[in-house]
């Protein structure tokens, strides 16, 4: 796919103005008001803030072929697997249109053969294109960066499946007869991996898809706060090489990967 | 003619406005299944009247609250609202809000108003959340909601709602 760098481009400079103008009449309005994060569990009493923003860090050398742990586990955490498979429907038409939060990737390099195998969720963008198109602005960025759906405001018209480079959303084609308190669901909405949101709210410290990798022994996921110089993440990301899907896109993921 | 369609409507507001009060009425001895750990308390997290004219606009605030600010200490969720009304079977299985003769049903039906936060949300209470709910509903003597009035300790010092008619 070729791409027209001039134009595609996105004005940087525009964009921190229009924060740094949010951001001072913010001030204006608020003096006075000093913010503070919240330390240790229970569930969250104040809004949350830019102070933190969570990303993961993919040791694709760890993640083993075959292994579908961190996709059952979330199938599990996030009810994606009380989907119903509605009658008459082929497996190859469902297998389409179930909705998955973590598909695995394998990627061969034609030249070597080498494999390469990794677990694609929503990126969790600090430039989410899936948001710059949202008509109703269901699909928003939290403020600690999570990159989520607002299921009260979608529509279901998708324009942010076909934005979004990493094929990470899913529409919900049927209804769902059973949910789960932690996670609601029902037809005609648009939804995707929200880093366990219900667990972040909680305090809890990691996600089901990292839980799942740690027991199998494979450790190839980390989960922490990107904007920690001392979280185990900061310092991974420091220690071992890692690049974004897609880094020309200048998305700037929360999601990294080390190994491809 | 004018004239006519002006009575008319004024009639049909009058009777609006007796059917509102009838309904109030009605729902005085309340809906509340007895079971549940809502029949047990004296009143729900606000005061009845208050609850059965807004509820609605609570949940919708602290649905706002939740996605967007990830607050989720409040006494006013949906989530919290399932796991005080809902009644159990058997076996400690919990009945669907939703379901025929249970508190979110009956209510909305008598009042002819759609409830849609069913096509989402999830009608018993989340496990850890069943657990606990059971526990309470199995130890007292489950009778209906006691009426809540002006004298009620728990109400006592508020204000009557007023202004809120023909909502």
């Amino acid at each position: 796919m070729s791409m027209n760098n001039s134009s595609e481009k996105i004005d940087r400079g525009r964009r921190s103005f229009i924060g740094v103008t949010a951001g001072t009449a913010a001030v204006a309005v608020a003096p006075g008001v000093v913010l503070h994060t919240m330390a240790g569990a229970a569930p969250r009493s104040e809004a949350v803030t830019s102070d933190v923003r969570w990303g993961m860090l993919i040791d694709t050398a760890k993640c083993a072929d075959g292994c579908d742990a961190c996709v059952k586990a979330c199938d599990d955490e996030n009810g994606l697997n009380l989907q119903i498979k509605p009658e008459g429907e082929g497996d190859a038409k469902w297998d389409q249109q179930v909705a998955k939060w973590i598909r695995k990737v394998k990627l061969q390099d034609n030249a070597t053969g080498h494999l390469t195998n990794l677990p694609l969720m929503c990126q969790h963008c600090e430039h989410p294109p899936c948001v710059d198109v949202c008509p109703t602005g269901a699909s928003f960025k939290r403020a600690d960066g999570i990159v989520m759906v607002d299921r009260h405001t979608c529509i279901g018209c998708r324009y942010c499946m076909m934005a979004c480079p990493y094929k990470a959303r899913s529409f919900i084609h049927e209804v769902v007869a059973e949910k789960l308190t932690r996670a609601p669901r029902g037809k005609g909405c648009v939804e995707s991996c929200n880093l366990c949101v219900h667990r972040r709210d909680n305090g809890e410290s990691s996600t089901a898809c990292v839980d799942a990798c740690a027991a199998e022994g494979h450790n190839a996921i980390l989960f922490g706060d990107l904007k920690d110089p001392e979280s185990p993440l900061s310092k991974a990301l420091g220690a071992l090489p890692s690049r974004q899907i897609r880094q020309d896109l200048a998305l700037n993921t929360g999601v990294r990967y080390s190994g491809v | 003619m004018a004239k006519a369609v002006v009575r008319g409507s004024l009639i049909s507001i009058g009777l609006v406005g007796a059917l509102l009060a009838s309904i109030v009425q009605a729902a005085g001895d309340s809906y509340v299944v007895p079971g549940s750990k809502a029949a047990q308390l004296e009143n729900c997290v606000e005061p009845t009247d208050f609850m059965r004219r807004n509820h609605m606009e609570v949940i919708q605030h602290q649905r706002d609250e939740t996605v967007h600010n990830g607050i989720r200490s409040t006494q006013h969720s949906l989530a919290g609202c399932i796991e005080c009304h809902v009644s159990y079977e058997a076996e400690s299985t919990p009945v669907p809000v939703d379901s025929e003769g249970q508190f979110c049903e009956t209510c909305h039906n008598f009042a002819a108003v759609g409830v849609n936060c069913f096509g989402c949300h999830a009608t018993v209470p989340a496990l850890t959340d069943r657990e606990a709910a059971a526990e309470v509903a199995s130890r007292a003597d489950l009778g209906w909601h006691p009426p809540i009035t002006m004298s009620t300790p728990a109400v006592q010092g508020l204000q009557p709602e007023t202004g809120g008619e023909g909502r």
